[in-house]
C-alpha cells in the first residue's frame, strides 16, 4: 500500500516509535501493539547521535535505541523482523542516510530501504534546499519524500515545498522539538490554510498526546495525526518501572522487569484512543465541498 | 569565497524547516548589513571593536622564541582583545547585527566559556538580554567564566544530555532558536553551522588578518612565509587565514588538537582527540555538510582534548574545503605536546596563552624546535602565530594536568596542587 493510499479510507493515524527502544525484542512487540491499535502508517525513527529538532522525550529514546545497539543495518533487520502490514516511514537525520554503505550520498541507504519494504522517509535536518539528492534516490526507487511544514514556512517557501513532496506532508503544529503538550495549538489552523493548495494528503504532528485532541485537529481539517512523544512516553514509563522492579529484586533474585507485553497494552490502548478521536473529529467535519 | 553558501563540496543549509525562514531572513541581514554596510552597520561594528574591544590587536615580535627557533616569530596578540580572546570579533558583531535586526533575545552555546562571556558582554554592552548554553562538565571544567557571564548579566542554562560539552551545548541552542525563532538571533560561535553563519563569523574575525597584513607589511615589508593558529569549529583560525587566502606565498597551517592519540576507537563511539581535519570523514553535523569525527555509521563521535575549546567533533566547512584543495595544511599536536608550549611560552615570552593557543605553539617547537624530528620545515624565515586567548581561565586545569603529567619544564607543582 502506498502512502497517499493509507489515507483513502478517512483520517490516518501515524504513530512514531525510536527503532530499538529500548531493546531490539520489546520494540519489535511495541510496533506491533501501534498497529492492533488502528495504525495506518508507522514512522519508524532510526536514531542519530544529534537530534536537533527532537525535545527531550525523543532524544531520551534515542539514547536508549542507541545504547541497545540499534545501528543502520540493524534497523533495516528491524524492518524485516517486523509483522506489520501497514506502509513505514522512516525517520532519521541525513547523516545516517548520506553515509551508508560504501559511497557517500542517500542512494544506497535508499535503495536498501525500498529493499526492506520502506515506503517514504521523514529527514528532519533536510529542508527543500538541500533535498535533490534524496529526491533522486526516492524517485529511482519508488520510495516517498516527506516533507515538515512549520508554522514559519511562508511564501517561496511554501511552493518549494510543494514541487518537493509526496506521500503526504508533516504539518508542525507549533515551534520548537518534539514533545507532548496538554494542549495543542491554534498555528494549526492557520499552517492548514496555508496550505489548502497542496495536493497531498495533510498530516498534524507536535503535541498531540490524547483522543480529545486528535479529535479536534482532524475536525479542523487534517488528513491525518502524526503522535510520537505521548507514545514513547509510555515505552519510557516501562523501561524505568523495568529497571526499578529489576533492582528491587536483586536481594531475592528474581528476575521480572514490567512486562512488555503491558507496555504493548497500554500503546495499543492509546494508540486505539488516538485513532477513534480521529475519526470522530472526521465525522464531525462540516461538509467539504472538495472533498469526496 | 562564497555566495551560496557552499565550499566546493562543503558547507549549505541542512537545518529543519522551522529554522529556514530565520535562516534566509538572516542571509538577507548579512547581505545588506556586513557585506553593503546598509546603515552603516560595519562602520559602527568596525568603532565598537577599538573602543569597547579594544583593537587593533598588536603584532609583536616574540623576541626569545625568534632567537629559539632562528627566525623572526611574530605573535598576533588576539589575547589583548577585551575579554581575552579573539571570539569578541564574532560575538560584537552579531549581536550588533541583531540588533538591526530588531531582534529581542540572543542565545548563544559555549565550550570553554569564551564564546559566552564575550556574547555576555557585548549583550550587556549593547543591552540585549542573552542566555547562554553550556554542557554541565564544561560548567565543572570553567567555573570563573560561567560566573563571569553571570556578572554581565546573562543566563547560564546547563546541558546535561550526551557527555555535555560544546556538541550538545550546539544542540541544545538550535532547539531554544527552532522553538523562539521569530524574536531570538543565535550568535553561533565559531565558522560553524548553516550558511550565512560560517562566512559571516569568518567576516567578522577577519579583521585579524586584516590587520595583521598590514601589520607585517609596516614591520618587515613583507608578508610572512607562514601564519599558524590552532583549530577546533575554526573561528580564529579562518580569522587569521582569511585575507592571506589568496597570497599563495604565505602558508596557512591550522594546527588541530591531536589530544591523547590520533586512534579511534569506533566501536566505543570514542576519538581520543579533536583533530576532525586530519582524522575525520566528511558527513553533515550541526546545519553543514563537512569534515566530521564519525564512526562508521555516521554516527558522532565523543571528542577529546585538554582544552575544552578545541574539544569539538566538526570544523567549519571553509577550512575543510581549503584543506581539501590544499590551500591549508592542517597539523595537529597532542595534549602533552600543548601543556609543554603553555608553559614554554610563559615562561619565554610573559604570555600565558589559552590552551587552546598553545597547540599552535606546540606545532613550532615540533617543527623547529631543538629536538625537532619534521625534516620538513616548511614555516620559513618570518612566521605569524595567532595567540588566540589568554590562559587565565585555564589555570586551574593547567595546574591539574601538569602535575598529572609530569611536564619537564613546568615550575615545581607541589605547592600548587594541595587540594588534589
Amino acid at each position: 500500500m502506498s502512502l497517499e493510499d493509507a489515507f483513502a479510507d478517512g483520517p490516518a493515524f501515524i504513530p512514531y516509535l525510536a527503532a530499538g527502544d529500548p531493546d531490539y525484542e520489546s520494540s519489535l512487540e511495541y510496533v506491533e501493539a501501534l498497529e492492533r491499535g488502528g495504525a495506518d502508517i508507522i514512522e519508524l525513527g532510526l536514531p542519530f547521535s544529534e537530534p536537533i529538532a527532537e525535545g527531550p522525550t525523543i532524544q531520551n529514546a534515542v539514547v536508549r535505541s542507541l545504547q541497545g545497539g540499534m545501528t543502520p543495518t540493524r534497523f533495516f533487520e528491524f524492518v524485516e523482523d517486523l509483522d506489520v502490514s501497514v506502509p513505514l516511514v522512516c525517520m532519521t537525520y541525513y547523516n545516517l542516510i548520506y553515509r551508508y554503505g560504501d559511497e557517500p550520498g542517500p542512494r544506497p541507504f535508499v535503495e536498501k530501504a525500498a529493499s526492506v519494504g520502506i515506503e517514504g522517509f521523514v529527514v528532519p535536518d533536510l529542508p527543500a534546499e538541500e533535498s535533490e539528492p534524496l529526491r533522486e534516490a526516492c524517485d529511482e526507487f519508488g520510495l516517498d519524500l516527506v516533507f515538515i511544514v512549520a508554522p514559519t514556512t511562508r511564501g517561496e517557501r511554501l511552493e518549494r515545498i510543494m514541487e518537493q513532496v509526496s506521500g503526504y506532508v508533516y504539518v508542525q503544529a507549533r515551534l520548537g522539538t518534539t514533545g507532548a503538550q496538554t494542549d495543542v495549538s491554534d498555528q494549526t489552523d492557520s499552517s492548514l490554510a496555508r496550505i489548502a493548495d497542496y495536493d497531498v494528503p495533510k498530516a498534524v504532528g507536535f503535541g498531540i498526546s490524547s483522543g480529545e485532541h486528535a479529535e479536534r485537529i482532524v475536525r479542523s481539517g487534517a488528513d491525518g495525526i502524526i503522535v510520537g512523544s505521548a507514545l514513547v512516553d509510555i515505552v519510557a514509563e516501562g523501561t524505568s518501572a523495568a529497571r526499578q522492579t529489576q533492582s528491587d529484586d536483586v536481594a531475592t533474585g528474581h528476575e521480572r522487569g514490567d512486562d512488555p507485553q503491558a507496555v504493548a497494552d497500554r500503546l495499543e490502548t492509546l494508540a486505539r484512543e488516538l485513532k477513534d478521536g480521529a475519526m470522530v473529529g472526521a465525522s464531525q467535519r462540516p461538509p467539504h465541498p472538495e472533498r469526496t | 569565497m562564497s555566495v551560496d553558501g557552499k565550499f566546493g563540496e562543503f558547507g549549505g543549509q541542512y537545518v529543519p524547516e522551522a529554522l529556514m525562514p530565520a535562516i534566509e531572513e538572516l542571509e538577507d541581514a548579512y547581505e545588506r548589513y556586513v557585506l553593503n554596510n546598509e546603515d552603516g552597520f560595519m562602520d559602527e561594528f568596525r568603532t565598537r571593536l577599538r573602543d569597547f574591544g579594544g583593537r587593533p590587536t598588536p603584532l609583536q615580535r616574540a623576541d626569545r622564541l625568534s632567537e629559539r627557533y632562528g627566525r623572526e616569530v611574530y605573535l598576533k596578540r588576539e589575547d589583548l582583545v577585551h575579554g581575552g580572546a579573539h571570539k569578541l570579533n564574532n560575538a560584537l558583531g552579531q549581536v550588533l547585527l541583531a540588533k538591526y535586526m530588531g531582534k529581542e533575545r540572543i542565545i548563544a552555546e559555549t565550550g570553554a566559556g569564551q564564546h559566552g562571556t564575550a556574547t555576555a558582554m557585548a549583550c550587556a554592552h549593547l543591552d540585549m538580554p542573552c542566555e547562554i548554553y553550556m554542557g554541565e562538565r564544561d560548567i565543572n571544567r570553567q567555573r570563573p567564566n560561567v560566573f563571569r557571564m553571570k556578572l554581565n548579566g546573562s543566563e547560564v542554562n546547563p546541558v546535561t544530555v550526551g557527555r555535555g560539552t560544546l556538541k550538545e551545548a550546539i544542540s541544545e541552542t538550535m532547539r531554544d532558536w527552532a522553538t523562539n525563532v521569530e524574536d531570538t538571533h543565535y550568535v553561533i560561535g565559531s565558522v560553524v553551522g548553516p550558511h550565512p553563519f560560517p562566512s559571516m563569523v569568518r567576516d567578522f574575525q577577519s579583521v585579524i588578518s586584516e590587520e595583521a597584513r598590514t601589520q607585517a607589511q609596516e614591520k618587515l615589508g613583507r608578508l610572512p612565509d607562514s601564519v599558524l593558529a590552532c583549530a577546533g569549529g575554526g573561528s580564529n583560525t579562518m580569522g587569521a587565514f582569511a585575507e592571506f587566502v589568496s597570497d599563495d606565498e604565505v602558508g596557512l597551517y591550522a594546527v588541530e588538537a591531536g589530544g591523547s592519540t590520533l586512534e579511534v576507537d569506533e566501536d566505543a563511539g570514542v576519538a581520543p582527540n579533536s583533530a576532525s581535519l586530519t582524522t575525520g570523514s566528511e558527513g553533515i553535523l550541526h546545519g553543514a555538510r563537512t569534515t566530521i569525527l564519525q564512526d562508521h555509521d555516521g554516527q558522532i563521535m565523543e571528542s577529546h582534548s585538554i582544552s575544552s575549546g578545541l574539544d569539538y567533533a566538526g570544523v567549519g566547512p571553509e577550512l575543510a574545503h581549503l584543506v581539501d584543495i590544499d590551500r591549508v595544511t592542517a597539523v595537529n599536536v597532542g595534549d602533552d605536546d600543548a601543556l609543554t608550549a603553555f608553559h614554554r611560552l610563559s615562561q619565554l615570552e610573559g604570555i600565558i596563552p589559552a590552551l587552546e593557543t598553545a597547540h599552535a605553539f606546540g606545532y613550532l617547537e615540533a617543527v623547529a624546535g631543538p629536538d625537532a624530528t619534521d625534516e620538513t620545515d616548511a614555516l620559513g624565515e618570518f612566521v605569524v602565530v595567532n595567540v588566540s586567548g589568554r590562559g587565565d581561565k585555564d589555570l586551574e586545569s593547567a595546574i591539574e594536568e601538569t602535575y598529572e603529567r609530569d611536564i619537564d619544564i613546568a615550575p615545581n607543582m607541589d605547592e600548587f596542587t594541595g587540594g588534589l
